[in-house]
């Protein structure tokens, strides 16, 4: 009766080895490797530099052990931090020609690739194929930065109707309808006219162009006026918008920190979280998620345009009022210092194709105010020349300098010329996403710093291995052979959870590290019931086989209820928790699942080998069961 | 090796009254100080900065606290851990930007003391503050409804309204301690308070269980009989499992250092009023409530229809 056929026993064999295997990688520890990234939109990293990389490294007879190529950038592995040190300055200095040794993107423009130092895990590559990775540590555990960042999505309206009201302007001057001014009030825009005829025309051209607006017709005294508010859905989709941006922006940013391996998400309906593992310097994290980059629109010089003016230019002697530039194709330029249009007129840049002559190009949106001030200076500067600069980290780069055939109306901009199908894309996302859409402002920041973290670590470590191996000497001094056993069952329970974190990627913090221990503390109670239950059958009068069988059987029910109403306190926590609860939460659901497991099936499966397959059991080994 | 020995019933229920005078007296000593100290919230729930600063030496606590005052920071100074480390506390001021907070207080350190080194830095914003405390207390919520519900399926009303009254005395019993003591009651101490709720249901629902089955078995025992007889033939487990479960939290207080300090006293403290509360509080909820054979014999007799016939029995 307290035997399992040999399948049962020989899953049970395989969960245990599973769980050993994707437990393994974390003991290995990490290993120094360095970390290439792309600096720059419009810099990528592919296969071809990874094996780039793996050249140079080689003709400079520096051993690496491994290097692989993810969408995250290229990641070379090193034997020690010596040599770990002597690649990166090697692959630095190689990928950016012309920067400074120790250069970030921030401080000089050469800078295209961010090389990083950074921390591999160690385990071997067969683990790593298997999906076998140590678990993924909180900032808490490993030290670095985190960061809530709240979006000011009122702001994030405001600046959607500022831009209609433009809008708004434009079209009205566009079809002759006169007005007394478009106003903005909170969240609404008010529109004053003299006459009814002027009001229902203004009406009809606003429903027919501007699809985002709810209109209403009220009257002020002697004016009309015509009150606009965004309907909710445009609000919500202005917001969502806003949101993605705004991550858009800070994953180009953060990409400059050169941080190994950041996390920046959405969470809720209007916060960002950042997470910056391994970061200490909290100042420049703030600086850097706090810059912008834009789009500059621009004369070119055409007088200067000569030359024997662009050689000296060329050499540093750059006309008063003006600035050197080399255009893509390597023709020198020099522009104005006046900007026409920045890119904060700018609602939409999306990639796609010259309509003429089908190349790749970036389409671009002006608002109201900036569509008349470009239409204004095309009219006033047909052909003549007109620059689009990108200015990303501080430094201009010409994307175009087109010539302006004829006055361009509407704010429809199209920039065209010399573009791959990618730069183009990519161009499109850095106009979109060099500013923000609307302001943030932190409203939580935790940093921890390395070794604090590495103390938790410990301190989390000991706490655990102390309370298990206290329940260890208790059970098996209580329970002889079955205290002994339910303390290997609580081994394996242990092993499980720890396989189950790694496996899932679950985030590892000290409350995490706390609900492991609470969670053995608790399992061991099942065991207490199954035991104590034999004890008492056995003290019925019960022969050992059937002792064995009714404790189990019995104490089963106990035990489901029992994990129930932890379960439920565990999931409460896991909904509503935020944080550090979280991480506890995750680790105490897990383990209540692992424990059912471990204390009633594997604990069976031994006392069953133990047991079970002998022909006459005189007496249990679980204690004093002599009195009654 | 056995550590109860009990031959006979004790007589527990004889003492009920006592019983639930101490709790009363307990929890209504906790409502007071509850009332009128209040809970000690972390600045996750009320906004504010946390920055635990390590020295090389022994850290002049009075020293630093009198620096921040003059640079005009209001800032609580205590040690935290060992004599190195300190822990400074700010709550949000109007008119300061908590943001770089931090940096401008690390200034003034260090301006003073060089190698003063920045461990950890919390910055929590109202909102967000605001927001936690109203989660928890939802978490809080949805767990006692949970627990409710499920010993409602699981016995009679009387039996899931006096397991939860028990237990939740418990939570009121656990913050009536931090509020004494003034503690931090942090959001690691809330995870605690609801984890060790779910755990100690458990232990009234194995009593209960046992109640059930000895109704029906002793036909002819009192309702204070019968519970008597399961208490004391559970007892031996439920000190037992408790034990085991506290070992967990002793040395998480002794070797887990200052940062689970408070949550391995939450536990501890709830697991030691869980044993109490679950067992011998509301055992007696449930005789006055008026649990009475008869509800199990009718039960008993719909058998084949009940929800559960006594093999699926919990056991014990």
């Amino acid at each position: 009766m307290n035997r399992y056929p040999a399948w049962g026993y020989a899953l049970i064999a395989i969960a245990v080895v599973l769980a050993f295997l994707y437990t393994l990688p974390n003991f290995f520890g990490e290993s120094p490797a360095v970390q290439i990234s792309s600096a720059k939109q419009t810099v990528k990293v592919d296969p071809a530099l990874l094996q780039k990389v793996q050249d140079v490294l080689k003709q400079a007879n520096i051993p690496y052990t491994g290097a692989v190529f993810d969408p995250s950038g290229i990641r070379v592995r090193f034997e020690d931090t010596d040599t770990q040190l002597k690649a990166k300055d090697l692959i630095h200095s190689t990928l950016n020609p012309g920067a400074a040794p120790q250069a970030t993107p921030e401080d000089d423009a050469n800078v295209n690739y961010v090389v990083a130092l950074n921390l591999l895990p160690a385990s071997p590559a067969w683990l790593t194929a298997i999906h076998a990775l140590p678990m993924y540590l909180g900032l808490d555990l490993r030290g670095g930065v985190h960061f809530l960042l709240q979006v000011d999505m009122q702001a994030a309206t405001t600046k959607r109707l500022e831009s209609i009201a433009g809008d708004i302007r434009s079209q009205l001057r566009e079809k002759g309808v006169r007005h007394g001014g478009v106003t903005r009030e909170g969240q609404t825009l008010r529109v004053r006219f003299r006459d009814a005829d002027m009001r229902n025309r203004a009406r009809e051209t606003m429903l027919a162009n501007l699809p985002d607006l709810a209109i209403a017709e009220r009257e002020d005294g002697q004016d009309l006026l015509l009150v606009a508010t965004m309907k909710p859905e445009a609000i919500k989709r202005n917001q969502e918008y806003a949101l993605k941006q705004n991550i858009t922006t800070l994953h180009n940013r953060i990409n400059e920190l050169g941080v190994a391996e950041p996390v920046i998400q959405q969470q809720g309906a209007e916060r960002i979280v950042v997470q910056l593992p391994g970061v200490q310097d909290v100042t420049r994290a703030k600086r850097l998620i706090g810059r912008t980059a834009t789009l500059e629109i621009r004369m070119v010089a055409e007088e200067y345009m000569n030359p024997e003016t662009l050689a000296a230019a060329a050499k540093g002697q750059v006309p008063f009022g003006t600035e050197y530039y080399v255009e893509r194709n390597g023709q020198p330029l020099l522009v104005r210092r006046q900007v026409v249009l920045t890119g904060d007129r700018l609602t939409d840049a999306q990639p796609g194709f010259d309509n003429q002559t089908n190349e790749p190009a970036v389409h671009l949106r002006l608002d109201g105010q900036g569509a008349r001030i470009f239409q204004e200076v095309t009219r006033e500067n047909v052909n003549k020349r007109m620059a689009i600069l990108l200015i990303e980290k501080g430094k201009g780069e010409v994307i175009t300098a087109p010539v302006i055939r004829s006055e361009i109306p509407g704010g429809r901009v199209q920039i065209s010329g010399r573009m791959t199908t990618t730069e183009a894309t990519d161009v499109a996302l850095l106009l979109r996403a060099g500013s923000l859409a609307a302001p943030m402002e932190i409203v939580e920041e935790r940093t921890v710093g390395p070794s604090l973290g590495r103390d938790n670590i410990e301190k989390g470590f000991n706490a655990v291995m102390w309370g298990f191996i206290a329940i260890a000497v208790f059970m098996s001094a209580y329970y002889m052979v079955f205290g002994l056993i339910s303390s290997l069952a609580l081994a394996v329970n242990l092993l499980l959870l720890i396989a189950l974190l790694s496996l899932l990627q679950a985030t590892l913090t000290l409350p995490g590290i706390a609900a492991i221990a609470l969670t053995l503390g608790m399992a061991i109670d099942a065991n207490v019931l199954i035991n104590e239950r034999i004890r008492e059958e056995l003290r019925g009068g019960a022969t050992p086989q059937a002792a064995i069988a009714a404790g189990y059987e019995r104490a089963w029910g106990t035990i489901f209820d029992s994990n129930v109403t932890s379960l439920i306190a565990g999931l409460a926590l896991l909904i509503f928790g935020q944080g550090p609860v979280r991480g506890f939460a995750v680790v105490h659901c897990l383990g209540i699942l692992t424990s059912m497991f471990s204390a009633v099936t594997v604990s069976r499966a031994m006392v069953n080998l133990v047991y079970g397959h002998r022909r006459r059991v005189a007496k249990l080994a679980i204690g004093d069961t002599a009195w009654k | 090796m056995e550590f109860f020995k009990i031959r006979r019933t004790i007589p527990f229920m004889r003492y009920a009254l006592v019983f639930n005078i101490i709790s009363v007296v307990t929890f209504l000593l906790a409502v007071f100080f509850l009332a009128t100290r209040g809970l000690n919230f972390s600045i996750e729930f009320t906004g504010g900065t946390v920055m635990e600063v390590s020295y090389k030496q022994s850290a002049d606590v009075d020293g630093i606290r009198s620096m921040l005052e003059q640079a005009g920071y209001k800032a609580e100074v205590q040690n935290f851990g060992s004599s190195r480390d300190v822990l400074i506390r700010m709550h949000l001021e109007k008119n300061q930007s908590s943001a770089d907070l931090s940096q401008k207080v690390m200034a003034v350190l260090q301006a003073q003391d060089k190698a003063a080194e920045l461990r950890r830095v919390e910055f929590v914003g109202p909102q967000v503050g605001r927001e936690l405390a109203e989660y928890g207390a939802l978490a809080l919520l949805v767990t006692a409804a949970g627990i409710v519900l499920y010993l409602w399926l699981r016995f009679e009303w009387r039996f899931g309204l006096s397991a939860i009254i028990a237990n939740l005395h418990d939570v009121v019993i656990i913050l009536g301690f931090f509020a004494f003591f003034q503690w931090e009651f942090s959001l690691p101490v809330l995870a605690a308070v609801l984890a060790v709720l779910g755990y100690s249901v458990n232990e009234s629902v194995i009593v209960f269980d046992r109640v059930r089955e000895y109704f029906r078995k002793m036909r002819k025992a009192s309702t204070a009989e019968v519970i008597d007889a399961a208490i004391t033939s559970t007892i031996s487990r439920t000190i037992i499992t408790h034990g085991s479960t506290q070992v967990m939290a002793t040395t998480m207080l002794l070797f887990g250092g200052p940062a689970l300090h408070y949550f391995a006293l939450a536990l501890t403290i709830g697991i030691l009023f869980g044993i109490y509360s679950s067992v011998l509080v509301a055992s007696p909820l449930v005789m006055w409530l008026g649990a009475r054979r008869e509800q199990f014999i009718v039960a008993g007799k719909r058998k084949t229809t009940g929800p559960r016939d006594e093999q699926e029995g919990a056991v014990v």
